[in-house]
């Protein structure tokens, strides 16, 4: 398996992908610079999290007209698996590729810090073979993650199970109107979601921060998971 | 040609540096303000082209960049 990780000036989660992808899921794993537009074979493209662009105007609105995003959206036309972490997902909605944008936290903080999130839908690639409900704790670090879309996009969403990831309890409970536990605030306490096919995830924490116990791995189902799925079947 | 962009969040969505000004202005004591919204102004020029073209590009690039169309409105200003 090839693993494409675009890396844009401002970038800076890029080492910690590279990291899952070529140590421990023994892919060949390897950057794309934001200017270049060979995506080199890639099966996956993944947009890792940062402050792409220094967030200026908008977080990723500059990305999603670097030359590299025309292969991504070209690559994800035709059915290639990319997802977006943090500013990747936030990219990926810029770009039209994910519905939705993200919106600054409703608590006016950056938040970073760890959060429960429980698994969605299982039709995308990302979540494919795990559990429905199943619970994976990981960090956040974003000021920008409050997911929004109207009242019409959000039941789309659910109609065609598109929500991958939602915030919960360490047990797994959704509960939107708590922020104890939707921390962001975010509609239907949205934390991931795919595109209507299935092929494209986006999602505000990093499951790549909780692969190991040094780096973030505190128990349970453990970050690397999706990322397994993500380069299986 | 040079034109005025001006982007702001659309009615209903949350505006949190609103809310910031908000309890800024009723920790000093001023009363009455409500709903305060922050948006951003962005000042284009357009040279060597035809006018109905720089007319056209603004609109172009305020769709393309400069708002968001999810949650974002926006206006075009000609200034002289």
């Amino acid at each position: 398996m090839r693993v494409a990780v675009v890396v844009f000036p401002g970038t800076n989660c890029e080492q910690d992908v590279l990291r899952v992808y070529g140590e421990l899921l023994a892919a060949q794993a390897y950057p794309v610079w934001h200017r270049d537009t060979d995506l080199q074979g890639a099966d996956l493209v993944v947009l890792p999290g940062g402050f792409s662009y220094g967030d200026y105007l908008r977080t990723g609105a500059l990305a999603k007209l670097s030359p590299v995003m025309g292969s991504v959206k070209t690559f994800a036309d035709r059915g290639g698996r990319v997802l977006g972490i943090c500013n990747g997902f936030q990219v990926l909605c810029e770009a039209g590729l994910l519905p939705g944008a993200l919106l600054e936290n409703v608590g006016r903080r950056f938040l970073s810090r760890f959060v429960h999130i429980a698994v969605g839908s299982t039709r995308s690639f990302f979540t494919q073979g795990l559990e429905p409900r199943q619970v994976i704790t990981c960090p956040i670090a974003h000021f920008q993650g409050n997911y929004f879309a109207d009242p019409d996009t959000l039941k789309d969403l659910e109609d065609s199970d598109q929500i991958v990831f939602r915030y919960s309890t360490a047990d797994g409970q959704i509960r939107p109107a708590d922020l104890e536990v939707n921390v962001n605030g975010s509609c239907l306490a949205i934390a991931g979601v795919s595109n209507r096919a299935g092929n494209v995830v986006g999602l505000m924490p990093h499951p790549e921060r909780a692969v190991e116990s040094l780096t973030g791995y505190v128990g349970g189902v453990s970050g690397l998971e999706p990322f397994r799925a993500a380069v299986s079947g | 040609m040079r034109f005025q962009v001006l982007v702001r969040l659309k009615a209903g969505v949350l505006d949190v540096q609103g809310k910031a000004i908000e309890t800024g202005l009723k920790d000093k004591h001023f009363e009455g303000f409500k709903n305060i919204r922050v948006g951003r102004v962005i000042e284009l020029q357009v040279e060597g082209v035809p006018a109905e073209q720089a007319r056209t590009q603004v609109g172009e690039v305020c769709r393309l960049l400069l708002a968001n169309p999810v949650i974002e409105d926006y206006e075009i200003k000609e200034v002289a």
